[in-house]
């Protein structure tokens, strides 16, 4: 018996350090929890943004303690992001009242159930003054279901001292481009062509440019009509007739930035923030990097180019709804969007904001150091020109699918067949729609 | 006839041959209880780690099951597995997995039977080589891969601007060269590892009696090394295959699966992951899971790999 005792004495001793163990952390996390408790926490999760905890301050300041923003910041990558948000959404977490949607997920996570419709007041403050293009990416089934936050649209960059006019229309663009090779001068056209989103983008501005459409209006049937076939032969031209970079189908949008600051550019399709990064990397260059909107498909109309940006969504589990919805309207307030426009670049929503050209700190004189539309958006006027032109991504719950299925049978774009590929795209992209089928 | 073969007639004898159990004195049966009461509590943390995530990965494979479409959950029965096999993404990114374990596996015995060969016979600085050599083993997968992109990407990359012209991450053939090259330069050091505590079990008596009886280098190695080595080398070939069969991380950062080097790992966080497809990329965890543990028994039953420390030669 004795010495069974000292058997078990032994064997317990381990057993009651780890539990004094596990309560002294117990205890821990709830001194931490108590020593953070004090008033209602409404959390945020948001891509990376550098200035966006100024604007979060700034709100929490106007809240005057009644509840404060935490900003949570999401992963750098577009899927990424999505996933974190997703997998905890479908799990029900309580955790998330705001989330910062990718303007083509909206329709995902309303569809899904994890995001709360806006109504009433809410409704009419988030709309208010939005342009129409962003609204729309806001939008499911005629009912909003995310403010717009910020907004984003691609244009096209060049080197006037390479192409004194700018090309009107892809074909143009494409003859330039042959002629100036012709000359040994740079001559390539860069755009996102790697096996991912950003292919997509550049497909989807082709086919609304051409006046065509990949899905019907409600989002549930393909349609890939004549305008998707034409977009097609446009990326079949343009990637085999050697003006592509020899890494385009591993491009995405900083490379493509790369490629063109290293001069072998002549034309260059990608989102504004390449002007700071040129304007701080090769300033003496500045003056010639010039912008226009994207080319246009059928000449005389103009291009419609495909936006990106985000929204904010109130998470259909979140248990402080009221509190969420005021303090999304805060962080993309007309202040919060000019304040971030003008500090991390992202162009804003609402229209007023491109004509209003007072500095951040307007006591003093605009200057690099307190930016106005003026100094930080020397190309308002084209971004604002292409936002009313603007062509949304498809609307459609299956978004993701759509966007792999796609970008995997646009890849590489040289080996298109306009005919075939539009075929196959019908094929897989209805399977894509109803979640049927394999994505690759 | 091995141990165990004999050791089972002597038992049946002493119970004089009865079918069912021997009677057992109330002591033994309370210590058997106590025993099982004992693992029990081990064997459930086992089965619900281990066990469960696979049967309910299973029951997933059955069902139409979109975490988007949470209202048309149904089950469906092979549905899935017929939606997947009949697939071409899935065949073609079954080929390239196998095409790269293959290739890459068996270069890197080759490699990594010569890297042990030189380690094993290092003279001076023995543990500063070994230790060296495991580095490329040590670094994250990802910060690799990332180095070997940057590397192969034409103006920012060494190797990419030996060739003039050229972007080898955009082509398929190239591509998947490079793939196999970072999963070889990775891994090579561990199965040189391996294969390095395979050459210690080679007694240096039956060396200097090959050659004394006049063989050569090459018969010494392929003669005498080789078959003495032969469990350590299987051993080593299971584990690598396994692992390169479950090939993801080079090829998310080096292609993202563009260009058909998709592999089915890839493929299937595709559909798990991205496309929040919990029915089709379940049953594509299913058919990966099956694949692995067809590849295990062809090594075990077939080739007679025996798991370290088991009997030394399983079964032959």
């Amino acid at each position: 018996m004795g010495k069974a005792n000292a058997r078990n004495r032994r064997g317990r001793s381990p057993g009651r350090a780890l539990s004094v163990l596990g309560a002294g952390l117990m205890a821990a996390g709830l001194l931490t929890a108590c020593g953070s408790s004090d008033g209602l926490k409404i959390n945020i999760y948001y891509a990376p943004e550098d200035n966006f905890q100024k604007v979060v301050d700034q709100c929490n300041t106007k809240a005057g303690g009644r509840y404060e923003i935490v900003y949570n910041k999401l992963p750098r990558g577009a899927d990424g992001q999505r996933e974190q948000m997703v997998r905890r959404l479908a799990a029900g977490d309580e955790g998330l009242d705001i989330l910062g949607l990718d303007v083509n997920w909206v329709a995902e996570f309303a569809e899904a159930g994890w995001a709360e419709e806006w109504t009433g007041g809410n409704k009419a403050q988030a709309t208010a003054g939005v342009l129409p293009g962003p609204l729309e990416t806001a939008t499911w089934n005629g009912k909003l279901y995310a403010a717009p936050k910020n907004t984003n649209v691609q244009l096209l960059w060049y080197d006037d001292r390479v192409t004194p006019a700018p090309p009107e229309t892809w074909d143009q663009m494409i003859d330039q481009a042959l002629a100036l090779k012709a000359q040994g001068k740079p001559s390539e056209i860069l755009f996102t062509g790697a096996q991912y989103e950003g292919l997509v983008v550049i497909y989807n501005t082709l086919v609304e440019s051409a006046g065509g459409r990949i899905l019907s209006e409600d989002g549930k049937s393909v349609v890939m009509d004549q305008g998707a076939v034409k977009a097609l032969e446009i990326l079949k031209r343009v990637t085999s007739s050697g003006i592509t970079n020899a890494s385009l189908t591993n491009q995405k949008e900083d490379e493509v930035r790369q490629a063109f600051q290293d001069g072998t550019g002549a034309f260059e399709l990608n989102w504004p923030f390449v002007y700071p990064s040129f304007k701080k990397e090769k300033p003496d260059d500045l003056q010639h990097f010039k912008w226009a909107t994207y080319p246009s498909v059928v000449p005389g109309q103009p291009a419609r180019t495909t936006i990106g940006g985000y929204d904010l969504a109130v998470s259909t589990a979140s248990r402080h709804k009221p509190e969420a919805f005021e303090a999304a309207l805060c962080l993309r307030s007309p202040e919060s969007q000019k304040f971030s426009a003008l500090n991390d670049g992202v162009p804003p929503t609402l229209e007023a904001l491109y004509t209003d050209t007072t500095p951040l700190d307007p006591t003093k004189p605009a200057s690099d150091d307190n930016p106005s539309m003026d100094t930080q958006y020397p190309m308002r006027e084209t971004i604002l020109e292409a936002l009313k032109n603007a062509a949304v991504r498809p609307l459609t719950p299956a978004y993701q699918n759509l966007s792999t299925v796609m970008s995997k049978v646009l890849s590489p774009p040289a080996a298109i067949d306009p005919q075939a590929t539009a075929e196959e795209l019908r094929k897989q992209l209805a399977d894509a729609l109803e979640s049927k089928g394999v994505i690759p | 006839m091995t141990v165990a073969d004999s050791a089972a007639p002597a038992a049946t004898a002493v119970n004089g041959g009865k079918r069912g159990k021997p009677p057992l004195s109330e002591g033994k049966k309370a210590e058997r209880r106590l025993g099982l009461l004992l693992c029990a509590p081990a064997a459930i943390v086992m089965i619900a780690v281990t066990g469960w995530p696979i049967i309910y990965s299973i029951w997933l494979s059955l069902q139409r099951y979109d975490l988007r479409f949470p209202g048309q959950q149904e089950f469906v029965g092979f549905d899935n597995y017929a939606a997947v096999l009949t697939n071409s993404y899935w065949w073609t990114a079954f080929a390239t997995t196998m095409g790269l374990t293959v290739v890459s596996v068996a270069i890197e015995l080759v490699l990594g039977m010569a890297l042990a060969l030189v380690m094993h016979r290092t003279l001076v600085a023995r543990g500063l080589v070994r230790t060296v050599s495991l580095i490329p083993y040590g670094i994250v997968t990802v910060v690799a891969a990332f180095s070997w992109y940057y590397a192969w990407t034409p103006k920012t990359g060494y190797l990419a601007n030996l060739f003039v012209d050229s972007a080898p991450l955009t082509d398929w053939l190239s591509s998947l060269s490079i793939i196999v090259l970072a999963e070889v330069w990775k891994t090579t050091p561990f199965m040189a590892l391996l294969l390095m505590a395979g050459l210690a079990l080679v007694p240096d008596d039956l060396l200097k009696a090959a050659s004394m009886d006049g063989a050569g280098p090459w018969q010494r190695f392929t003669k005498v090394m080789l078959p003495v080595m032969k469990p350590a080398i299987l051993v080593a070939l299971l584990f690598r295959t396994l692992d390169a069969f479950r090939i993801f991380d080079n090829i998310f950062v080096l292609t993202n699966g563009a260009q058909d080097t998709s592999s089915v790992s890839m493929q299937t966080y595709n559909n798990l992951i991205k496309g929040l497809n919990l029915g089709i990329g379940s049953t594509m965890a299913v058919l990966i899971f099956l694949t692995v543990a067809i590849i295990a028994f062809i090594f075990i039953k077939v080739f007679g790999t025996a798991a370290p420390g088991s009997d030394p030669g399983g079964k032959r």
